[in-house]
């Protein structure tokens, strides 16, 4: 049963993934890219991991996600470009990067013994709770902290005279 | 897995899921009749007699106009995503029902992200309104969904971190128990409910909760009197009913987690035979949730609508810096104690 599952919601991650680069419309990429993430936090309970599963999809897919579409509608780029493609030589070197990678994951993985998922919640958010405020808590700060330097960078940016 | 759906849990599981569904879609139908009776008395208005017994078929009639009604999709619009929209926003509003506990052992299923789990199913459900206002390929559907997906970011934010400190006190995020920690009374006679715990955050999820589901005095998105009617101008018979499904859904799941969190979820007073104990505690859930909805009736039909900026100020400069105030104090009392 959890086998057919993680296949299923493996083949619409991929897949989804796969229609992201393919559109040629940003919007049909970005609703994608949701579906995307959405399959992927299928996987996070999956690999029970719940807490981080119900983040995934209130982050990444309902809170940037939308302010994307928002952009997207905001600025109503045209469906497709005109002239000639800039990057039409890219996929000349593309392919063989691309096979070259694919050469190197499915060799790192042809060795690696397949891991069981946990019997119990490790996911949990107490769990989580604790390795990152206990554990972890210098990386934490130090993410935020950077975080926050990013931020004020992007206002500075955007609003040239404060 | 055979041995699994012929058992008698998956039967159990089915049987409810059956019931909560079909009791929400029943509930979705009376509301609206609901709402038209309230608002018509506030206003001194008979409102609606004519079908039925106090017009109580006029959901029945309606719900036949919608049927069979012609489907209009207009010419210039993008004809995937204009019928996908109103699925976008009517699944999610529905699937938040799947984690709420009615009763004691009356709730599909109690995930230990139980309160996440809603939070997530209601963010997506924004979709549906955005891509429902650009697919219509009109000018006042696109401003209706921008104004939406604007004031629903802003909202959805303090809507959250309003329940943090209910969520730092009970320990969990469980649905069903945050109601089990709030069985107990205080000195006997007062229920030990979190609205005495937090009384602000109470306010502040009431506030975001009706700006969350678009009703006046926050249904910017739609403002007839300046956008029509707002991502929906271009929609009609069933596409538009399923909005307004998704809409009234929304109220409930929003007025039925305000239950659970702050007013104790299904405990009340509890009296008779062991068949009428079976029956009450869902009795008071729903009577809960219906004072809730009543409210919101009421404020739509007595409140002015808000300005856009005076709506985005509220939500930044006043709702997130109480809902971040909130956590504070009370984490620092929790450390204290």
């Amino acid at each position: 049963m959890i086998q057919l599952l993680f296949f299923f919601f493996a083949a619409v991650a991929v897949g989804a993934a796969i229609n992201v680069l393919a559109q040629k419309h940003v919007l049909y990429s970005a609703l994608s890219l949701i579906l995307m993430l959405t399959a992927m936090s299928v996987l996070f309970i999956l690999l029970r991991a719940d807490f981080l599963a119900m983040i995934q999809i209130i982050v990444y897919a309902g809170a940037i996600m939308v302010l994307f579409t928002f952009v997207i509608m905001l600025l109503n780029l045209p469906t497709e470009e005109e002239g000639s493609d800039p990057l039409r030589w890219l996929k000349f070197i593309g392919i063989p990067f691309v096979l070259f990678f694919l050469f190197l994951i499915v060799g790192t993985l042809w060795g690696v013994e397949p891991l069981r998922a946990p019997a119990e919640l490790v996911g949990s958010p107490a769990a989580i709770g604790t390795s990152l405020f206990k554990d972890y808590l210098l990386p934490f700060e130090v993410t935020s902290l950077l975080i926050l330097i990013a931020l004020v960078g992007a206002v500075i940016f955007a609003k040239k005279d404060l | 897995m055979i041995a699994y759906f012929t058992s008698y849990d998956f039967g159990l599981v089915l049987l409810k899921i059956i019931v909560i569904f079909a009791g929400v879609m029943n509930v979705v139908g009376l509301l609206s009749w609901v709402e038209r009776k309230v608002m018509a008395r506030v206003q001194m208005r008979p409102g609606p007699t004519r079908v039925g017994p106090f017009g109580l078929l006029q959901p029945l009639a309606d719900l036949l106009k919608f049927v069979f009604k012609e489907e209009v999709i207009p010419l210039q619009a993008n004809t995937f995503l204009y019928i996908a929209a109103p699925l976008v926003s009517l699944i999610p509003a529905f699937l938040s029902f799947a984690v709420v506990p009615f009763g004691p052992s009356f709730q599909v299923t109690d995930l230990s992200v139980g309160l996440l789990f809603i939070f997530a199913v209601t963010s997506l459900g924004i979709y549906g309104i955005v891509l429902g206002g650009w697919a219509s390929n009109s000018k006042y559907p696109l401003m209706g969904a921008m104004r939406s997906s604007a004031q629903m970011i802003s909202y959805e934010l303090s809507l959250t971190l309003s329940v943090v400190g209910v969520v730092m006190i009970a320990n969990t995020l469980s649905l069903r128990e945050l109601v089990v920690s709030q069985e107990s009374t205080w000195f006997g006679f007062i229920p030990r409910w979190y609205v005495f715990l937090q009384p602000l955050a109470f306010l502040i999820y009431v506030v975001s909760g009706v700006a969350e589901t678009n009703r006046l005095p926050f249904d910017l998105a739609e403002s007839e009197q300046e956008l029509v009617a707002g991502w929906h101008t271009e929609y009609s018979s069933m596409k538009f009913l399923m909005f307004m499904m998704a809409e009234y859904a929304n109220m409930i799941a929003v007025s039925s987690l305000a239950t659970i969190l702050f007013l104790g979820g299904w405990n009340g007073p509890m009296f008779g035979p062991p068949l009428l104990q079976m029956v009450l505690p869902i009795l008071w859930f729903v009577l809960k949730v219906g004072c809730f909805i009543f409210f919101y009736i009421l404020l739509r039909s007595t409140i002015p609508r808000f300005r856009y900026d005076q709506l985005m100020r509220f939500g930044w400069k006043v709702l997130l810096p109480l809902a971040l105030a909130n956590i504070l104090v009370t984490s620092f009392v929790l450390a204290i104690i």
